[in-house]
């Protein structure tokens, strides 16, 4: 329904989607600024931050495709129309995630996929079969933990209601935290994004594997091909998280 | 003497209206807080690979990046001021009632958000300065006068953030669906005001170019006069220019658009 609502408009929607395509591209030129002033950042070169930016950017625009919509629960919460939701015969996160589905989100996926696909094509790496079949384990396991992160967020908004920002700081944050190199860090950050937050596993522990470096932490060789383990874990918890939220909604009023 | 307790009262309302949402003001000073701790470390790893960019020292960096957390939300870099709303009541003609009350419509806007403003930087602002600033090593200056420099110029930035976003507003007068330019003042706000990368760390002639478009008045003038970079009466002239500027066309687009205003009948 939501999709062909949007589509009704369609000069309306391309340049929403072009639109979309400056504002998420603005991160990358940022990026690109700082390289025009130094060669390395962080000891990774140009190419390799490239590759990093890219994996995030495209798990996060999955993620927030599928079900960045949990971001306004908060508003449903306060002004009571989460009820609607409850008495509808469907799973409620399956309605919050197609609440405004914006297909202009394709946007952020397609800007992160560019970026990618540069970045592979003037990567220095010796691309065996193992190491390109990572990437698109990494894309879906990355939007599989920032999805989690998404609906984890939107349970703590059955409690704290106004509190949208905070996710804001997880999920928003945290694709800002991946774009640039884990050297960047102090280690206790990223200790906490590897072991609390596993935001790690998105991008940084695998494409350590691809791009042949020393992994964050000394973690070993074969944590390269957790992610998608570590995707399911987090789906897990986020669904309890979820359920224990929905258990604690009052409605508004008396 | 009646209109300025008129306009001091909408101020004092706009201010309380934001003071309400307490939880919404700790998770924005969470989210800045984050966002800074995110940018200093890039900006030490971009500083320490190109001492002395832009003029700047590690220490000026990390000032120059709580600054920006500090003033976000207070100079509404990216939107999220009273533009939307103002959209919103010429979307649906509501702004018709507005303009035959006996206020002017800029003055009114203006008075409204510069009391958001005030309350974004003592509610949101000052939390993750003071968090930047404590666990980090900055640049702040021991002269109070430099103190007092960076609070005009704070007020100024947010004449000047108030003048670029009512322009965005009464684009709805011409364009009625307001997402386009919404959109463009992020991009704009976020790019040239600096929160990417300081304005001086920018590759010239690009830097140069930067430094002249009022953008430029927001974060980078208020954190130059605070690091005692740039002599700060002709930063406070270069931001009233601004102010003048913005707020003259303003004041032109205001009577262009009321008299395009056509009241839908019902």
């Amino acid at each position: 329904m939501w999709i062909r609502s949007t589509l009704a408009y369609r000069v309306s929607f391309a340049l929403t989607v072009v639109g979309g395509l400056l504002v998420t591209g603005l991160d990358f030129v940022a990026i690109l600024l700082m390289f025009s002033q130094v060669d390395v950042l962080g000891g990774y070169a140009l190419p390799e931050v490239a590759f990093l930016y890219g994996l995030s950017a495209t798990a996060f625009g999955v993620a927030d495709l599928a079900i960045g919509s949990a971001g306004r629960l908060g508003v449903r919460v306060r002004d009571g129309t989460l009820d609607t939701l409850l008495v509808r015969p469907a799973p409620v996160l399956a309605q919050v995630a197609a609440d405004r589905f914006a297909l202009r989100r394709v946007a952020r996926i397609t800007q992160g996929v560019l970026v990618l696909g540069w970045a592979c094509a003037v990567l220095d790496v010796g691309w065996t079969p193992v190491k390109v079949l990572l990437v698109p384990v990494m894309i879906v396991s990355g939007g599989m933990i920032f999805s989690a992160v998404f609906v984890a967020g939107a349970a703590f908004q059955f409690v704290a209601q106004d509190a949208a920002e905070v996710q804001a700081a997880f999920t928003y944050g945290g694709q800002t935290l991946l774009q640039y190199p884990p050297t960047v860090f102090g280690r206790e950050l990223v200790r906490g994004v590897t072991f609390v937050l596993p935001l790690a596993f998105v991008n940084w522990v695998p494409a350590s594997y691809v791009l042949g470096r020393p992994y964050p932490l000394g973690l070993p060789q074969w944590a390269a091909f957790t992610p998608p383990l570590v995707a399911v874990a987090c789906c897990a918890v986020a669904g309890l998280a979820w359920r224990a939220g929905l258990r604690t909604y009052r409605s508004t009023g008396s | 003497m009646g209109s300025a307790r008129l306009y001091a009262a909408v101020a004092a309302g706009g201010f309380r209206r934001y003071a309400t949402y307490r939880v919404a003001t700790a998770a924005g000073v969470f989210t800045n807080t984050v966002f800074g701790l995110i940018l200093v470390s890039a900006y030490l790893a971009l500083w320490d690979e190109r001492p002395h960019l832009g003029g700047y020292g590690q220490a000026q960096a990390v000032t120059y990046v709580w600054l920006g957390q500090a003033l976000f939300a207070t100079l509404a870099i990216q939107g999220g001021g009273f533009e939307t709303e103002l959209m919103e009541r010429i979307r649906t003609g509501e702004v018709a009632v507005d303009l035959y009350r006996p206020a002017d419509l800029q003055l009114w806007w203006l008075a409204s958000d510069v009391g958001r403003a005030s309350f974004q930087l003592l509610g949101r602002g000052v939390v993750p300065f003071a968090f930047g600033a404590l666990f980090f090593p900055t640049a702040l200056p021991d002269d109070p006068a430099l103190w007092a420099a960076l609070l005009v110029a704070i007020v100024l930035a947010m004449v000047v953030s108030y003048g670029i976003r009512f322009l965005v507003a009464l684009s709805g007068f011409w364009l009625l669906d307001g997402t386009g330019a919404l959109q463009v003042l992020m991009v704009t706000g976020m790019f040239f005001s600096g929160m990417a990368l300081p304005l001086n760390a920018f590759p010239q002639p690009l830097g140069d170019l930067v430094m002249l478009l009022p953008w430029s008045a927001l974060l980078q003038m208020p954190a130059d006069v605070l690091m005692g970079r740039v002599d700060p009466w002709s930063a406070f002239a270069f931001q009233a220019g601004w102010a003048v500027v913005l707020l003259a066309v303003g004041r032109w687009a205001q009577g262009a658009a009321t008299r395009r205003v056509v009241v839908q009948g019902g």
